[in-house]
């Protein structure tokens, strides 16, 4: 049998196979370099960008939960420049598409971080990130109302020619209806779930556990929420989904992509092991092979026929 | 690459109560490792406990191509690690981070340990055995039965002197205070600290009161280990001096200018 086909296609973005980095939990690809062989990738989403430096939250930014992690990181990045002038140029040498994450704390904000990236060369998709829990506005604000995240997805349109992927939260009542209201805004293509909100004390020092109090959920804990939300936005939008929550192997990636992902994003499996983007892209070929499937395309939302 | 996932335990040894020294084969990591390098360590291949668990490099032998760790129980992940035996494998990413600065010719060296800060400490005072420099061990514990090591750091005949808080064994009182009277004898040019915050805190401001350069290797909580996650954020002063900036431990550290951090 011939090798399966494992090209994708993401609002017009093709992507070599579907296995991306969730981004924030890669950095800006060449903390991992002597990890990964980042030609390998299907695609680099890069952590999070703000207009301006941001400093992020006071430590401790990060506690171990029940299969899962809670991060309070608060978008610490350089800035768009910093990222466009120190970090693309290493990115571009690499034949993978850069997916560029980006964050504000008001629509100019994100408005202005899209026009400074759509002249760049070598960003391939923006990635709107209106789901971040950890930032006091500029999150949650915009990506937990149906009418406020079609408002950014409208002024990104406008301000960019690159495809614009809108990353949803899992923290809304119905994420069907966001989904929605982002699809008719104009958004090509939506990636899902960003972290939960939680928390935990230290029972010893009888105080919040994170420096910031509350912080984000993601790991193998979140994986059964990350399934549904992916299956029900769905059913909600006809746009490509990146489906991502708790991805540590094959068998995780492909439950997502029978719920309806056409690709996938790693994020805190990378920490527990540098090479599980590859250890995954492995394993979904692996898969097709056995079950003498010639193209990934055909397992996308398989689960809902 | 930096990454093993199946490196063969040696052997491992209790040294004191509730410390273990677990020796590693691993070639590539003891021939390029430098002291005040870490080594990332997954401690089960399940998820409970989740992440990895960082250890400072202790010790390396480049013949026999070991690195070893050493490390007090503290939670379920040192416990676990406790129980490894020779011939199991464990998965180690390493070495990371950037490590001490070693003395210019000439330059006193004084290495400050407090408790198991000497896990570093240790492998510097190991490289420095092969320099013509002078070093000064201050080497401080709880109680004299937590004093780690000192027959070995002996073996390498630096200046070794020791406190203890309840004084069962040398001073009596905090290892900062051997520093003290160091600094002001001007016994040291370039001082090393690992261990405990308050101690470090300490040992910094005794630095800047004395005008004497010296670095500390710190801590903070891990996720990558490689710099992409900006969890293990220490705050250290700005290049331009008028503000701050959170730096990863995990990769412009574990080992800063004491003057760079911010308390
Ligand atoms: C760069 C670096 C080098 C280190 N080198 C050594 C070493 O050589 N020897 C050694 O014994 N330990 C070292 N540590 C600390 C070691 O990583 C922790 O003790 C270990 O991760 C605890 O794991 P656990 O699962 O047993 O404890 P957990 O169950 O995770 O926690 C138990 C207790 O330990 C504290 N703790 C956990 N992780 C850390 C941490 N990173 N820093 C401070 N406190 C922590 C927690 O607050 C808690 O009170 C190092 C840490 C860093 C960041
Ligand atoms: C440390 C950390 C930092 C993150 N930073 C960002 C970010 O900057 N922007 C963003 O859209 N998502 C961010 N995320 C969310 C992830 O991209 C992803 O949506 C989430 O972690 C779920 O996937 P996982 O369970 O595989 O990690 C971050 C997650 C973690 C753990
Ligand atoms: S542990 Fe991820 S940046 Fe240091």
């Amino acid at each position: 049998m011939n090798k399966p086909n494992l090209t994708v296609d993401i609002a017009g973005l093709r992507l070599k196979n579907p296995v991306l980095t969730a981004s924030g939990t890669f950095g800006f690809g060449s903390e991992y370099a002597p990890f990964v062989d980042l030609n390998r990738l299907g695609g680099i989403v890069v952590k999070g960008l703000t207009l301006e430096p941001r400093l992020g939250n006071p430590p401790p930014r990060m506690v171990e939960t029940p299969a899962g992690i809670l991060n309070s990181i608060g978008l610490q990045n350089p800035g768009v420049d910093c990222f466009l002038a120190e970090h693309l140029p290493f990115l571009r040498q690499f034949a993978t598409p850069v997916i560029a994450n980006i964050a504000g704390n008001s629509l100019q904000e994100y408005v202005a971080v899209a026009e400074k990236l759509t002249g760049a060369s070598g960003i391939a998709a923006l990635e709107v990130n209106i789901s971040c829990p950890n930032v006091k506005r500029g999150g949650l604000q915009f990506g937990a109302d149906p009418s406020a995240a079609a408002q950014v997805t409208r002024a990104v349109k406008k301000a960019t020619t690159l495809p614009v992927i809108v990353k949803l939260s899992p923290n809304v009542t119905s994420i069907g209806e966001v989904a929605r209201a982002v699809a008719e805004a104009g958004a090509d293509a939506l990636s899902l779930i960003n972290t939960l909100a939680g928390m935990t004390i230290d029972i010893r020092r009888r105080r919040p556990a994170l420096g910031n109090i509350t912080g984000g959920l993601s790991g193998p804990a979140i994986r059964p929420v990350a399934v549904r939300a992916v299956w029900e936005v769905y059913q909600a939008v006809k746009l490509p989904i990146i489906g991502m929550g708790g991805i540590v192997c094959a068998a995780d990636a492909l439950e997502f992509i029978m719920a309806g992902a056409r690709a996938v994003a790693v994020g805190t499996a990378n920490f527990l092991n540098p090479g599980a983007t590859m250890e995954i892209l492995s394993g979904i070929e692996r898969f097709l092979e056995e079950n003498e499937i010639g193209d990934i395309n055909e397992l996308v939302g398989i689960a809902h026929e | 690459m930096k990454h093993f996932p199946a490196v063969e335990v040696i052997r491992q040894e209790m040294v004191a109560p509730d410390c273990y020294r677990l020796h590693l084969f691993a070639p590539e990591i003891s021939a390029s490792a430098k002291p005040g390098q870490f080594l990332h360590i997954r401690i089960t291949p399940g998820l409970e406990p989740l992440l990895r668990r960082p250890f400072s490099v202790h010790a390396a032998d480049r013949q026999k191509g070991e690195v070893a760790v050493l490390y007090r129980v503290v939670g379920r992940g040192t416990r676990l690690l406790a129980e490894k035996k020779k011939g199991e494998t464990l998965d180690v990413m390493g070495p990371l981070g950037r490590g001490f600065t070693l003395p210019a010719p000439g330059q006193k060296a004084a290495l400050v340990a407090g408790g198991i800060g000497i896990a570093p400490l240790f492998f510097l005072l190991q490289t420095l055995a092969g320099l013509k420099n002078s070093v000064h061990v201050l080497l401080g514990a709880r109680v004299a039965k937590e004093l780690l090591l000192i027959r070995e750091i002996g073996a390498y005949k630096p200046s070794l002197m020791v406190a203890t808080d309840d004084g069962s064994r040398g001073r009596r009182g905090p290892v900062t205070e051997l520093l003290r009277e160091l600094l002001a004898e001007r016994k040291a040019d370039r001082v090393y600290a690992c261990g405990p915050t308050a101690m470090l805190k300490t040992v910094a401001a005794l630095l800047q009161k004395h005008g004497v350069d010296g670095e500390l290797s710190l801590e903070e909580r891990m996720g990558c280990g490689v710099g992409a996650c900006l969890s293990c954020v220490c705050k250290t002063s700005s290049k331009d001096g008028t503000s701050f900036a959170y730096r990863r431990v995990c990769l412009e550290g574990p080992v800063f200018p004491a003057r760079d951090v911010i308390w």
